[in-house]
């Protein structure tokens, strides 16, 4: 865990709620985290417990009822929806557990339009594209659409999409949840390789105890609470698979 | 890319694609369609009196179209002559008239008699027989198109108008009669004999301005010279006889209600079938927004769709509808297709189908980026 860089995400106090009095859902209550760059942090919890939330909250999709979050350094609380579609442009990728695959695009065209949102030429696109799919090992099936492909290499293609922009920040919910253990396990240990520069951390929400050895933290959510007081708090109890600190 | 992905999206599943653009089609053809025969409808109430020559057209007293006016009397043309200005002025007689056909049937025409000199409101686009040919006693000219209905074979065909002998002596071609009753033009003298007028009665005075006096004003003097009478420019006539049939019957009305009914149509099957794609593409539209895409990103993709649909739709209806026109030309209803609503329809189909796209849009704009979390 690199403390010198700056932090990726700061998260103080947070609580989100739902409703109005006095039928309101407490979603999330007194929740901080710290995410340096070159980590990964596993979101753990039953269903219900608030991961979600807390994951949307540093997608900046939706913002914090009390609390600050700040995202590479900006505090998204005041901002407005389009403010907050700049940060997740600049500073985030997103992975799905269905992976959310544009069917009726090739794969490097599923590549190319997270590059053409953020305005990027086509020819450099393109070459921006084919490389994130060669990092991701799935540059030959760069004409292919996701129907013909399998679980994981639809879960490549998704990774490959939220790497082209080189965002800081990558946000991946259930991202093994679809896959047999061993697509799991090459999931988890790409992750790691795209986080293991020290520029980028990675936030996983699952459920999946497999993935947990890939984790440089794990925080457990119930009821909408962590369970550590201290947001900056490594993880004692698991250890870490094959991956060096950056 | 974002033409990609609309093309794409439209694309992909074919079935879906090819319900639009029939959609797109049949409204294009209706509306064509219907505008054509508007337009052609509009041309051919007025088309005598757009032929005519004439400037000014004198009338009985309350005249509201071309076709149906009380008699004047005759005497009126010398007093009409006499205004300062009139360069020439002749005497015309418009009366329906019983046509018998040569198998005993019956159809109505409607006896067109027009002076020479000046030859006012005389025929015109004169295909087959010699138009000079009407200077014989009992001659008259028809159209072609009716040659079938009055049971006409050639030229020189006897015929039998109110009971009284005619000899068709030539044919135009496309002048045609919105009343359904055929035009038949004769010498003012045929045209009387045959009609149930006096001898002293004419339905309009027909006058031409002398050069350099506008019909305007040649309307003005007449009307401080002459009582009695309701005095028109040939542009006034012609536009009181177009909104009399397309405006109080009901006519021109009816041609409109399923021209915008076409629109209607069209917009609703656009809109439903965009919607259904958008629907089917709704979890890409909100990994697109929680990638951090603007709104307008997304709209530009719906309305690509929509411009696309219009496109195809528009290029394929447009080809019927020139095919309709093409087979209706031998028909008795004219379908006037002029270039000003061909370009004016493209317009209006891409209206339509970005119209149809705002549902979708709409849906997208309330879309949550949060979707694409199942947990949520």
């Amino acid at each position: 865990m690199s403390t010198h860089h700056p932090l990726l995400i700061q998260i103080d106090r947070v609580e989100k709620t739902y409703g109005q009095p006095p039928n309101e859902v407490h979603a999330l209550q007194d929740i901080s985290l710290k995410v340096h760059p070159g980590e990964i942090v596993i979101l753990m919890g039953p269903s219900g417990s608030g991961k979600t939330t807390l994951l949307s909250l540093i997608g900046c999709i939706i913002r914090p009822s009390a609390g600050e979050i700040r995202i590479s350094g900006e505090n998204i609380g005041p901002m407005t929806q389009a403010e907050l579609g700049h940060v997740r442009l600049k500073h985030i990728g997103f992975i799905f557990q269905e992976y959310n695959l544009f069917s009726t695009l090739t794969a490097i065209q599923n590549v190319m339009v997270a590059l053409d949102i953020r305005k990027v030429e086509s020819t450099a696109s393109r070459r921006i594209a084919m490389d994130a799919l060669t990092s991701v090992g799935i540059s030959n099936l760069h004409n292919a659409y996701p129907a013909k492909m399998s679980g994981g290499q639809k879960q490549r293609l998704a990774i490959a999409r939220a790497i082209a922009s080189k965002p800081d920040i990558l946000l991946a919910d259930e991202p093994t949840a679809a896959l047999d253990a061993e697509n799991g396990r090459n999931i988890m240990e790409l992750l790691q390789r795209l986080t293991s520069g020290g520029r980028r951390a990675a936030v996983v929400v699952t459920h999946d105890p497999r993935i947990s050895p890939y984790a440089d933290r794990i925080i457990r959510i119930e009821d909408g609470r962590t369970d550590q007081s201290d947001p900056d708090s490594p993880i004692p109890t698991f250890g870490k698979a094959g991956k060096e600190d950056s | 890319m974002i033409f990609i992905i609309a093309r794409q999206n439209l694309f992909y599943d074919k079935v879906r694609f090819m319900v639009t653009v029939t959609g797109v089609t049949f409204a294009v053809v209706l509306i064509t369609v219907q505008a054509g025969l508007f337009i052609g409808f509009t041309d051919t109430i007025s088309g005598v009196i757009d032929h005519s020559g004439a400037d000014v057209w004198v009338s009985s007293r309350g005249v509201k179209n071309f076709d149906i006016a009380m008699p004047l009397n005759e005497r009126l043309l010398y007093q009409i002559k006499s205004v300062p200005g009139v360069l020439s002025a002749g005497k015309y007689l418009v009366q329906f008239a019983n046509w018998k056909k040569p198998d005993g049937g019956q159809e109505s025409v409607e006896l067109l008699g027009f002076e020479t000199p000046p030859g006012l409101g005389r025929q015109w686009n004169v295909v087959e027989g010699k138009e000079d040919s009407l200077d014989f006693e009992d001659a008259i000219i028809m159209d072609q198109i009716y040659k079938e209905k009055l049971g006409v074979k050639g030229l020189g065909q006897e015929v039998e108008i109110n009971g009284k002998r005619a000899r068709v002596v030539a044919f135009t071609s496309g002048i045609r009669s919105f009343t359904t009753s055929p035009y038949v033009f004769a010498r003012f003298k045929t045209a009387r004999k045959i009609s149930t007028y006096a001898q002293n009665e004419v339905t309009y005075i027909l006058a031409k301005a002398k050069p350099g006096l506008s019909p305007g004003e040649l309307k003005n003097r007449i009307i401080g010279r002459v009582e009695h009478v309701d005095v028109f420019t040939n542009e006034e006539f012609s536009s009181k006889t177009r909104r009399y049939w397309m405006l109080s019957t009901g006519a021109g009305a009816a041609l409109l209600v399923a021209a915008f009914l076409g629109l209607i149509v069209g917009m609703v099957v656009v809109a439903q079938t965009l919607y259904a794609t958008t629907m089917d593409h709704l979890s890409e539209f909100a990994t697109l927004k929680a990638m951090g895409a603007e709104n307008r990103y997304i709209f530009r993709i719906l309305i690509i769709q929509a411009v696309l649909s219009a496109a195809i739709g528009y290029l394929i209806g447009m080809l019927i509808s020139l095919v309709i026109v093409k087979a209706g030309e031998a028909s008795e209803a004219a379908i006037l297709l002029p270039g000003s609503l061909i370009f004016m329809m493209f317009f209006l189909t891409q209206i339509m189908c970005i119209a149809g796209s705002f549902i979708s849009i709409n849906k997208v704009t309330r879309l949550d980026p949060g979707l694409v979390f199942k947990g949520r």
